[in-house]
């Protein structure tokens, strides 16, 4: 039983992330109906840039490793970078091809996918780094055997505090009101004077500030940084938001967590060799049983 | 009259093409294929250093017969396919004699059958993998065999450190790993130990904390993780942030700086088995220390010794053939009796591996720290 809550524990530690990463993929399609398959690798750029925050910052004489302060600042200097990247992705990539059918615009993101594997691959080298230790590990909760570090409980924490915001944005403020609008009905939106243009461009930021955030977050606990990390995540965030209800920001956080536990437990009582199968066998039989996902909703009410 | 002098013409053409194409060996020209950039770069840059510091030695020595020593170096990035294509490469278009090749066993089982169909006797420095050798005549070691390894740390585990259980975690898409962990799994229950814990991961996993946990349930009384520095330096770590205190242990995938940079203190006093230390006192250790040093201004690990070694065995198989005829160099290789290596006094057995002692160090305060030789058991 110990063990099964510690799995839980586990799992819900990548569940967090994943959902965090979930979020992007939903709040594209929501508004562009487009599958961003360059989201993962906007996470990956997303911890390379944590890495070279924190390396400057340790050059610069800060004390990151002592410091969760600072190494908040690295992960928000990561989301600030990667929501800059995903702003460009947009305007250069999928905005020229908005009017072209929705299977160019797919194989368009898988180009850009690829695309940044390989620039990451040029610019930083294949071999794997490794990522500070920003925050030290230590246990901060422990009952039997059952142990919390702190990493895990802040990447959880920092995790709930950014869907929150989330939610603030899309439902309390102006911007959040125009991505909803623009989600329900791009023409009538821009019929009602909203720039269609600000509000996809910010959502783009959004996603891609949350998988930075989860990147930081993710190699913070898992200290290694790669060209492809980026793939297998990304892979399971969609997942997760399929499961969700693509388009439905509670399904993403609720499918985030289902991937997160159910892979961790698959390993921890299976085979790490189905620990990818898992995905694939979650996407087949939502997509049998209930297409639209667990929080499924008319085709047309999104975001 | 015609027809018979075009078919006469065509096959001089193909006489003379063929004979172009025929290996005229006229220079001591040796390929050697590693891991240069990737995953397991610093696996191939280290080789690299032994072999070119053996290599100027031996030509400081008057080379072979009189004749330099060449080495003509690839980079296969450490995937099997482009050890393919660059052994290709080093026999088919650039004509060398004799191969030096690979760390990783997955890349030396990939090229291996090449320089068996072409007749080019290949001499890993490194890959343990028992079905290297197993590809053919042509194929040699200078590094013991997996199952070796297993037995070392079985027998470590249950002799020195007195472990009644043991958990295994290895990485089930390498071979290595697979070997490693199933010889050490039958041994020690042979020795009279038991193993509670099964558990596998995959290679670029970069989260293990739901197998650790799997095993911390079972309370072993040490962890057997054959697998590379990269993940093991992340298991070690998260080992310990899950209260795991067991020592760990492992093979000679752990040999690297990067295990001690990337794991903290998190694998400080674990084991593992490895082919040489610099610490054992040797005079011929010593003296390769001394040289190496001087060249590259760092202490050489087991597998810059590993490359050194090999290309000593292949340059003095070279001498001893008296000739650069491929074949006549697979059987000097194929003599090769107490070689005074860096790594042990290296003899050839029939099945083309090398039989020598293993060691066992161990992770202290940041560094390796030598700790016994455990001497290959009386069995095949």
């Amino acid at each position: 039983m110990q063990e099964f809550l510690q799995q839980l524990v586990n799992g819900l530690v990548w569940g967090s992330a994943y959902a965090l990463i979930a979020l992007g993929y939903t709040m594209v399609y929501g508004i562009l109906r487009l599958i961003n398959f360059a989201h993962g690798d906007v996470y990956m750029m997303g911890a390379y840039s944590a890495l070279f925050i924190s390396g400057w910052l340790t050059a610069a004489g800060a004390p990151v490793a002592q410091s969760p302060l600072w190494a908040m600042v690295a992960m928000l200097g990561a989301m600030a970078a990667a929501g800059l990247l995903g702003f460009l992705i947009e305007r250069l990539a999928y905005r020229p091809l908005r009017a072209a059918p929705r299977l160019t615009l797919l194989i368009t993101a898988i180009g850009v996918s690829l695309f940044l594997q390989n620039v990451a691959q040029l610019a930083f080298g294949s071999e794997p780094r490794s990522f500070p230790e920003l925050i030290p590990s230590s246990t901060i909760l422990q009952v039997g055997s059952i142990t919390l570090s702190n990493q895990q409980a802040i990447i959880i924490a920092v995790s709930v505090v950014l869907a929150l915001a989330l939610q603030v944005i899309v439902h309390r403020t102006s911007i959040g009101r125009a991505m909803r609008a623009v989600s329900y009905d791009r023409e009538a939106a821009a019929l009602m004077g909203i720039s269609v243009n600000r509000v996809i461009s910010f959502t783009f930021v959004l996603g891609s500030a949350l998988a930075a955030a989860a990147a930081t977050l993710i190699a913070l606990n898992n200290p290694l940084v790669t060209p492809t990390m980026g793939v297998q995540p990304g892979l399971k965030a969609f997942v997760a938001a399929v499961l969700g209800g693509i388009g439905n920001i509670y399904g993403a956080m609720a499918g985030g967590l289902v991937m997160g536990v159910a892979e961790v437990m698959i390993v921890g009582y299976g085979s790490s060799g189905y620990r990818d199968g898992i995905v694939f066998a979650i996407l087949i039989v939502v997509l049998l049983v209930r297409p639209t996902g667990l929080f499924g909703s008319p085709v047309t009410e999104r975001a | 009259m015609r027809a018979r002098f075009l078919t006469a013409a065509l096959l001089a053409a193909v006489c003379a093409v063929s004979t172009g194409c025929a290996r005229k060996p006229q220079e001591p020209l040796v390929g050697v294929y590693l891991a240069l950039t990737g995953d397991m770069a610093d696996f191939g840059i280290t080789t690299r250093q032994g072999i070119e510091l053996a290599a100027e030695e031996i030509n400081a020595a008057g080379g072979i017969n009189g004749q330099r020593l060449r080495l003509l170096v690839e980079d296969d990035r450490g995937k099997p396919e482009e050890a393919r294509t660059v052994v290709t490469k080093l026999v088919d278009q650039q004509g060398v004699v004799a191969v030096l090749g690979e760390v990783a066993s997955k890349n030396s089982l990939a090229a291996a059958p090449i320089c068996q169909a072409r007749g080019i006797p290949m001499l890993s420095p490194s890959s343990t993998n028992e079905e290297v050798t197993r590809k053919g005549d042509y194929i040699f070691r200078v590094c013991f065999v997996d199952s070796f390894q297993g037995y070392v740390m079985a027998r470590f585990a249950s002799e020195n450190l007195k472990a009644k259980t043991a958990a295994v975690l290895w990485d089930n898409g390498s071979d290595y790993s697979k070997g490693l962990s199933s010889v050490f799994k039958s041994d020690f229950q042979k020795m009279g130990g038991r193993i509670v814990a099964d558990v596998t991961y995959a290679a670029g996993d970069v989260d293990f904390s739901s197998q650790l946990t799997r095993i911390r349930a079972a309370q072993p009384d040490v962890i057997y993780v054959p697998g590379y520095y990269t993940e093991v330096a992340l298991i070690g770590r998260k080992a310990r942030e899950l209260g795991i205190t067991v020592p760990l242990l492992g093979g000679d995938g752990w040999d690297s700086e990067n295990l001690l940079k990337r794991a903290g203190e998190a694998l400080d006093g674990c084991y593992f088995s490895s082919h040489y230390s610099s610490d054992t006192g040797s005079p011929v250790v010593e003296r390769f220390v001394r040289s190496f040093q001087d060249r590259y201004s760092t202490m050489p690990n087991a597998l810059a010794a590993l490359g050194y070694d090999a290309t000593w065995i292949l340059a003095e198989a070279m001498k001893r053939a008296g000739s650069l005829e491929p074949r006549k160099i697979r059987d000097a290789l194929a003599a090769t009796r107490d070689y005074p290596g860096v790594t042990g006094k290296i003899t050839i057995n029939e099945q083309r591996n090398a039989v020598k002692p293993a060691v066992v160090l161990q992770v202290k305060n940041g560094a390796f720290r030598y700790v016994t030789t455990i001497q290959p058991p009386n069995r095949k």
